[in-house]
């Protein structure tokens, strides 16, 4: 039987291997990107998951707008990132320092 | 009334930014494209209805929209500040877009949804009215910040601001999941009722993710990293934009969140906060010390008086909740005032942000380096200047709160902050002078005019009126 803690372990996990993804990537900035993906994934999961044990839609409503701004969410992403890829031609996260924080 | 006009009606700002910005854009989509400026006037003027559609409704406490926002006088004076720093800020961009090439009629549109976004968030009353808002604001911050496209700053900024974005988003939905799951709602006053008996390890969890992705919308330490960068890539008045109404926001939603949905598990926030409060305000004093671009050293300094108003949060009282509106308040207008200035750096039609350009100021501008100079003093917290009321009320705060420690460090940190201001002041007023800045254009001259004398006479004119009002707002929390 899958209990409420199988589907919270398995969303824990997910975020944190999404936010590992961006602290820990080196490389890429796609590569963030997907990650972020994940991380709101993983809240879906979450919020599907109560949702269902509490008998209570609230959680459903809450993951579709997740989605729907998710969506938006990457494309802004993607388009920064060209405007980006113009001006230096790099996307590699190492290129990312003209000004130092 | 019926429930639904009941409902428009105390949502009318908001009504008002969402058309007019539609509007806006298919006009600037549509129309020709010389008559962009007329775009940027009439957000002006679109903001200004916003502001004074404020002023039909001014009843008690009133929850709309089936619970998922509220309308009370704390969301009105935040509302208000968020809306004049969104004016003024369009008032400053025109001269400075049109000269940099920028002048698209994309500009305000973009302005007019991130202070929708602002309205939404100022007003949530549930963690979806949250969530929505806080995109709303950011996805349209993201593409100001990115505004100058062909800047490989600008743009770096915005993919910066992006990615942590995205992060600090991603870590507030999660705590939400939690706060949802554990507290059985998603409604701040459900959430109250279920935490009355104290908090489990669940809702422990989902407090200290939403307090992060909030902490990081306020940029206070340690989700403070994006702030300087962006500050310095963004153009000048999209940078103005994210230190006034963008921080107002945030701050609101923070007090409205932890007043409302938190009480029950005071110690466990209030530990948060005093945290992240005592961290911002160092970092705030040291850090900028060593700064050389203005726009850096002002990113330094909002990360540091963020701390300050988090010291009134902290504190839990109604005083308390009070002494933040009124920093923000203050805030505000020492922020526009001292960007109004930055915008008038320019040496020979171009654009200078360093610090040692703007030595001897007072010998080739008088009135531009009184003004500059009377913000530092009152950034700095030095009577009789706004600056020094604002720190007044979040101190008092916290000592009836019995933060003794708090208000200790507070002020050391203020000190050591007094260094960098007054070091402006010794460079404008005793080094030797430096090339001329350019004739400043008469908008951003009113709004250095206006800023400056409403800061040097604060305790006479505006000052017992603000604390009067945020007084009586702040009594809408309890």
């Amino acid at each position: 039987m899958i209990e409420l803690n199988h589907y919270l372990t398995v969303a824990a996990l997910l975020f944190t291997l999404g936010v590992c993804g961006i602290i820990l990537n080196r490389k890429n900035i796609i590569i963030i990107l997907m990650s972020v993906e994940l991380i709101l994934l993983s809240v879906n999961i979450n919020l599907v998951a109560f949702s269902s044990f509490l008998g209570d839609l609230t959680g459903q409503v809450f993951s579709l707008f997740i989605l729907t701004v998710a969506a938006a969410e990457a494309a802004i992403g993607l388009a920064i990132l060209v405007t980006y890829f113009r001006n230096r031609g790099s996307i590699a996260v190492e290129d990312i320092n003209l000004m130092k924080g | 009334m019926t429930p639904l006009s009941f409902a428009l009606a105390h949502s009318l700002p908001e009504i008002v930014l969402a058309v007019g910005a539609l509007a806006l854009l298919m006009l600037g989509a549509f129309g020709a494209g010389k008559r962009d400026w007329i775009i940027t006037e009439a957000a002006i003027v679109i903001l200004g209805v916003a502001f004074l559609s404020m002023f039909t409704q001014l009843g008690d406490k009133a929850l709309i929209w089936d619970g998922a926002f509220v309308d009370d006088s704390f969301g009105r004076f935040m509302k208000a500040l968020t809306l004049l720093g969104s004016l003024v800020t369009l008032l400053l961009s025109r001269e400075f877009m049109a000269r940099e090439g920028i002048d698209f009629f994309e500009f305000p549109v973009l302005v007019l949804l991130a202070t929708l976004g602002m309205c939404m968030l100022i007003s949530a009353q549930s963690l979806i009215a949250l969530y929505l808002g806080l995109e709303l604001m950011s996805l349209a911050l993201y593409v100001i910040a990115a505004f100058h496209r062909d800047n490989v700053r600008a743009s770096e900024a915005g993919l910066k601001y992006f990615v942590l974005g995205a992060l600090s988003s991603g870590m507030l939905l999660y705590g939400s999941s939690l706060l949802y799951g554990f507290a059985g709602t998603v409604n701040f006053a459900g959430i109250a009722v279920a935490l009355q008996g104290g908090a489990s390890i669940g809702v422990v969890f989902g407090l200290v993710f939403v307090m992060a992705g909030l902490a990081f919308k306020m940029s206070v330490v340690p989700f403070h990293m994006w702030t300087p960068d962006v500050y310095e890539g963004a153009p000048t008045p999209v940078t103005a934009f994210f230190a006034t109404a963008a921080k107002v926001a945030a701050v609101a939603i923070t007090v409205r969140i932890v007043m409302s949905a938190f009480p029950g598990i005071k110690p466990q926030w209030q530990q948060i906060v005093v945290f992240i409060s005592i961290l911002s305000m160092a970092l705030g004093a040291f850090a900028a010390i060593g700064q050389t671009n203005i726009k850096r050293l002002m990113a330094y300094s909002s990360i540091g008086h963020m701390g300050f108003a988090l010291v009134g949060l902290a504190s839990g009282v109604e005083q308390g909740v009070s002494g933040v509106m009124i920093y923000m308040a203050i805030y505000v207008a020492m922020t526009l005032g001292t960007f109004a200035a930055i915008l008038s750096m320019r040496i020979g039609d171009r654009y200078v942000e360093n610090i040692g350009d703007l030595a001897g100021l007072a010998r080739t501008n008088g009135f531009m380096a009184f003004v500059l100079a009377m913000m530092m003093f009152s950034l700095a917290g030095i009577p009789p200047l706004a600056g020094f009321f604002a720190k007044w009320y979040v101190f008092l705060a916290a000592i009836n709160g019995n933060l003794y420690g708090l208000a200790v460090i507070g002020m050391l940190a203020s000190t050591v902050a007094a260094f960098y201001y007054l070091r402006i002041v010794k460079i404008m007023y005793f080094d030797e002078p430096a090339r001329p800045f350019d004739r400043v254009n008469p908008e951003v001259t009113a709004v250095m005019a206006v800023m400056g004398l409403l800061v040097l006479i604060f305790a006479f004119f505006p000052g017992p009126l603000v604390v009067e009002s945020a007084t009586a707002a702040a009594k809408s929390l309890f």
